[in-house]
């Protein structure tokens, strides 16, 4: 079930996050199953199936990462991360390892929620990807492989459509570098992430309304990119 | 001898020794005439006693040489286990000192005092053993038989016709605080022998009749007796100046002895050390180099050496002047400075018709030695350095005697042509400007040569009758011994100036390398400088490769790598460490540990030693003559001292900066708890006032629960930048770098930021064209959103924030300027610093850490960041990064 009343599961050894999540989760209709340390958060998953699933890495019975390795083994879940300031390297490791996003403390509810409205999207049953995608200015056929902006064709380099579409694909969620370099370079060899910014920074060009400012090709620093969905 | 009081501080040091007598370890030798009167058996004896008093009592090495009674005294003694050490393909068992002094006994039990170790010991000799265990505080009873006294070795050699080659020091006897003689009359000792209970181990059998002969037997008991009735009266005499009881006080005197290269001079400094022992007066070793130093074979040299090294090791100062004109002159100059008042020489036995001519330096001595008593000792018939007169002139090169006998030619071909015009003493005096020119430029040989030849051809060519050697004039004669005198006269002057030059010119060099050692230290600055500075000249003056060891904090030695320094294994680094621990020489050539490859000296500064100076010659160690081992002495001493003060200097600036941290540090902790405290305040006092007030109306409740997010922002702002400013202090700070566009961070930060700059316009100008940047995107993101923070604290909501980039062949400049107040003269500086604030800002908190986080960010990229005051007002902050070749992206086809 996706969007209010699915049900969240979240891993947090913090009382006082947990009571806040609490409160924010079930004030926007969705239900809540609580777990303090990583096992018990294990345990809860294989017995109930969330929806989704909200964990703190800085867990004290075992580390983040393992639990999303864990955890997909056997399961799809939308798993969100949560963790602290300059952590980027846990935050990448995660995501790699199958986590969907990621929430840095201290984070408000509107983050939060936006980021749980995401996941349960990409995860729902009809994930099937739409033959057109609309945002704001920007309408995309995928299946003729055309973007317009402001009803104005725009050239993309097959690379860069390659992008885009990588993007679309994951709309409102964080890809990492390492994942954008598999999906659109196909893991060859050289590829760097030097390549990426300079074909991002060549989309924002085209496609941004102001590319110093870009409003959708967001860039998470030291993680990834994100196309933002949701203002 | 007039009864001169002490002074108080002699007193003084009196009762220190004493007392420091009291504290430290016991030396108890047993003392005999010869081997088999029972040394080992009276010392075990006592040790047996003492262990049933309850002392720790371990035997170290006793030789029981099969005797059975003596064994039996063993039983019950710990026996310390010896260590095998390999010689001459076998393995022979030695003392252990390592083992000894960790099982640290109370008393430790040491046969045969005179024992030379196996090579592989850390000490040559057994009695440096008991020195070292000594001075860990270890008691020591020991053996000790007469003949192996240093002092009186030539006296033994006299009475028994047996040189003894293991000595003793007899300083080691006088450290002892017991000297206990075991005694048996020589009837006694022989018929021991006949019973086969005396072993001697270093003599053949033959020879071991030939000591052990009655005559011999009673002389050594003689020997052995007196000198131990000296070592107490020394006692007494010590006791009674403890105790205040001065009546024959020890007398002023001081004693010189004049020493050389001779045998001689060996038999001198025994005799003088017995002399000074007997007046209890110090003594002193002194040589005189003077020109004829130069002309020492090695053997000589060695010799000499040795003979300074023997003074020192019987307990003498030595001291090595240099010669300035006449011998005497010298020698009593010296003596006069040092208070000496009686010296001791020797009689080399010159020929009497030698010293009519060249005079007796005896004889001048006593003629001119005022007040000082003078005594001649008769040498031995031995091998002596030859008279000057004979020397060979082994300088001379061939090619100088040929040029001599062509000078004469030549001398004579002139003369011939002035002949017939002049009278014979013009002659005479062409040939003597012959001699002249040959004796100041060919040396002394071709010297003597051309006289000789002058003579010849002046009676030859110009004396009649012509042609022939005969004279018939008699006068004649005197004129060609008179030649003859002169040229060997000039010839000698000349060369003693040359000599001299030499020597002048040797002392230059050493007084300049020394100058120069010392400039050179004074110029370097820095420890690291220092020991380059100090090897360079170490390497260059002594022909060796040196090595610097400095300890850790620990004391153990550490040798940094320098590209001057010999590597050294861990058997050097032993040696080094024990010339660190004991603040003396070893090593190559000295006495301690002498197969070391290197020689080791400690510099020791004020406090102690501080390291440790190695030298590993290439070929014969230089230092081996006694003017470069005080050259080497000097350099050490002035390394040392060097050194000390530059690691003062060091540690003075680094406790200067640890004392202006810590000072940063309080201010900023207490700057920092008032900016946590007053957010946390309206925190609490908001979210406090919201759950306490009853019926509170909904607008009042979201206004406060509205501040309380903002102070709880800005307290997240404040404690990311404290873990900033931590980071970046204490360089924990690992750079990502990554090629990436400047557009992209610019925009992250925009977006991160996107709801305060609301109330901004920001208008961004940034070319499409501006090249990739090295960078790390957090940090930067970072540097980014604290110069945003900046601009939208300080300029009025409305007013724009324009960001600019722009790249310069080298380098790419970012650009953030406000409209606000901007910075206020002479502050564009400080502002980069902790703590600081704008003027206008007092009351506006923040801790003053943001700018210097950027700086730090900046510094970390090897950037600059400037601060500027825009001409149309408001403030202008200006980073520049250094551009580097960006990578080369590969083409796509479009």
């Amino acid at each position: 079930m996706t969007g209010p009343g699915a049900l969240i599961l979240l891993v947090e050894d913090e009382p006082q996050m947990r009571r806040f999540l609490r409160v924010a989760l079930e004030g926007s209709g969705y239900r809540y199953l609580e777990a303090g340390t990583g096992q018990e958060g294990l345990a809860l998953a294989v017995q109930h199936r969330p929806e989704a699933i909200l964990l703190d890495l800085g867990l004290p019975d075992m580390d983040g990462l393992d639990l999303v390795v864990r955890l997909r083994e056997w399961s799809r879940t939308p798993v969100i991360v949560i963790s602290a300031r300059g952590q980027e390297s846990d935050k990448v490791g995660a995501l790699d390892a199958g986590a969907d996003d990621y929430l840095t403390k201290p984070f408000g509810t509107r983050e939060l929620l936006a980021r749980v409205r995401v996941a349960l999207r990409h995860a729902g049953p009809e994930v099937q990807q739409e033959p057109v995608f609309i945002l704001d200015h920007w309408r995309v056929d995928l299946a003729k492989r055309q973007v317009l902006v402001d009803g104005k064709e725009v050239h993309l380099t097959p690379l860069e459509y390659s992008l885009f579409t990588t993007l679309i694909r994951h709309a409102g969620k964080v890809v990492t570098h390492r994942q954008l370099l598999k999906e659109v370079w196909g893991g060859a060899a050289g590829a760097q992430p030097l390549y990426l910014r300079v074909y991002m920074t060549q989309l924002r060009h085209k496609l941004e309304a102001e590319p110093s400012r870009p409003k959708y090709l967001q860039t998470e620093p030291g993680v990834g990119y994100r196309l933002r969905t949701e203002s | 001898m007039d009864d001169r009081r002490p002074d108080p501080d002699a007193l003084l040091r009196v009762v220190q020794e004493e007392e420091a007598r009291e504290r430290r370890a016991k030396l108890k030798v047993f003392f005999g005439a010869a081997p088999g009167v029972g040394k080992t058996y009276a010392m075990l004896s006592e040790a047996q006693e003492r262990r049933s008093e309850g002392l720790d009592v371990v035997i170290g090495v006793v030789e029981t040489h099969g005797r059975s009674e003596t064994a039996a005294l063993i039983e019950g003694l710990e026996v310390l286990p010896r260590r095998e050490l390999a010689y001459a393909g076998q393995f022979l068992p030695e003392f252990d000192l390592d083992a000894a002094l960790q099982r640290r006994p109370g008393l430790i039990l040491m046969d045969e005092l005179a024992h030379s170790n196996v090579m592989g010991s850390r000490h040559a000799k057994r009695w440096q053993d008991v020195l070292e265990l000594l001075d860990a505080g270890i008691d020591v009873y020991t053996t000790l038989n007469v003949q192996h006294l240093e002092s009186l070795k030539d006296v033994v050699a006299q009475i028994t016709g047996v040189l003894v080659r293991e000595n003793v020091p007899d300083t080691v006897l006088e450290r002892a605080d017991e000297v206990e003689l075991v005694d048996l009359p020589p009837d006694d000792l022989l018929l021991r022998m006949k019973e086969g209970k005396v072993y001697l181990p270093d003599q053949a059998r033959h020879a071991q009749d030939h000591f052990f002969r009655k005559g011999n037997l009673l002389a050594l008991r003689e020997l052995a007796l007196r000198h131990t009735a000296e070592s107490v009266d020394a006692q007494m005499r010590r006791y009674m100046a403890a105790e205040g009881i001065h009546k024959t006080w020890a007398a002023g005197d001081r004693l010189l002895v004049c020493v050389g290269p001779s045998e001689l001079s060996e038999r001198l400094i025994r005799g003088t050390r017995r002399m000074a022992g007997a007046l209890g007066a110090p003594w002193l070793a002194l040589y005189v180099e003077s020109r004829q130093h130069l002309r020492f074979t090695d053997e000589d040299r060695t010799r000499l050496e040795a003979n300074l090294r023997l003074a020192e090791k019987l307990g003498g100062e030595t001291a090595v002047i240099e010669g300035a004109g006449a011998l005497v002159e010298d020698i009593l100059t010296f003596a006069r400075d040092r208070n000496i008042t009686k010296i001791v020489v020797g009689k080399p036995s010159r020929p009497r018709w030698v010293e009519l001519v060249m005079g007796s330096t005896v004889d001048d001595l006593i003629r001119h030695s005022g007040t000082i008593d003078v005594y001649v000792i008769s040498g031995e018939p031995g091998r002596e350095p030859a008279t000057p007169l004979i020397r060979r002139t082994i300088t001379s090169p061939l090619r100088n005697y040929l040029l001599s006998a062509l000078t004469v030619a030549a001398a004579s071909t002139l003369a011939s042509l002035i002949f017939r015009r002049t009278e014979l003493a013009d002659i005479v005096m062409v040939y003597l400007l012959g001699i002249l020119i040959v004796a100041t430029r060919f040396g002394r040989g071709p010297s003597l040569l051309a006289s000789v030849l002058s003579v010849a051809a002046l009676d030859f060519l110009f004396v009649p009758p012509y042609y022939t050697f005969a004279v018939t004039d008699f006068r004649h004669v005197g004129t060609f011994a008179v030649m003859l005198l002169m040229g060997v006269v000039i010839g000698n002057l000349t060369e003693r100036i040359r000599a001299q030059a030499r020597l002048a010119r040797g002392r230059e060099q050493r007084t300049h390398a020394l100058y120069r050692l010392g400039q050179e230290l004074a110029r370097s600055s820095g420890s690291a400088a220092l020991v380059a500075s100090a090897l360079q000249n170490v390497a260059t003056q002594f022909q060796s490769q040196g090595v610097l060891l400095r300890p850790d904090e620990h004391g153990r030695l550490q040798a940094p790598p320098h590209p001057l320094a010999f590597p050294l294994n861990d058997q050097e680094l032993g040696v080094a460490q024990w010339v660190f621990d004991h603040a003396e020489p070893a090593g190559l050539g000295t006495f301690t540990l002498p197969g070391a490859r290197a020689s080791y000296l400690p510099l020791k500064g004020a406090a102690g030693a501080i390291g440790v100076l190695g030298l590993l010659p290439q070929g014969a160690p230089r230092w081996a003559e006694p003017d470069q081992r005080q050259l080497l002495e000097a350099f050490a001493t002035q390394t040392a001292l060097a050194l000390e003060r530059a690691l003062l200097a060091e540690q003075g600036a680094l406790d200067k900066r640890r004392a202006d941290e810590e000072r940063l540090r309080n201010a900023l902790l207490s700057s920092v708890s008032h900016d946590l405290r007053t957010p946390l305040g309206v925190i609490t006092g908001a979210v406090s006032t919201a759950l306490e007030t009853p019926d509170l109306p909904e607008p009042a409740r979201r206004e406060l629960l509205q501040s309380a997010q903002e102070e709880a922002q800005r307290l997240h702002r404040l404690v990311s930048n404290l873990l900033d400013i931590t980071r970046l202090e204490s360089g924990a700070l690992d750079l990502h770098t990554e090629w990436m566009p400047m557009e992209e961070v610019v925009g992250a930060a925009l977006n991160r930021r996107e709801l305060a700059l609301e109330a901004h316009r920001v208008r961004v100008a940034l070319p499409e064209d501006l090249p990739l940047v090295a960078m790390d995107g957090v940090l930067m993101e970072q540097l980014l959103l604290n110069l945003l923070d900046n601009a939208l604290k300080y300029s009025p909501p409305g007013s724009p924030v324009d960001i600019k980039a722009w790249a310069t062949g080298k380098s790419l400049t970012l650009s953030i300027a406000d409209q606000g107040p901007g910075i206020p003269a002479g502050e564009e500086e400080r502002i980069f610093e902790k703590l600081a604030r704008g003027q206008a800002a007092s009351n506006r908190p923040g801790a003053g850490l943001g700018l210097a986080i950027c700086k730090g960010i900046v510094t970390a990229h090897h950037g600059r960041i400037q601060a500027v005051n825009h001409p149309q007002g408001g403030a202008q902050f200006l980073v520049t990064l250094p551009l580097g070749t960006s990578p080369v992206m590969p083409e796509e086809v479009p």
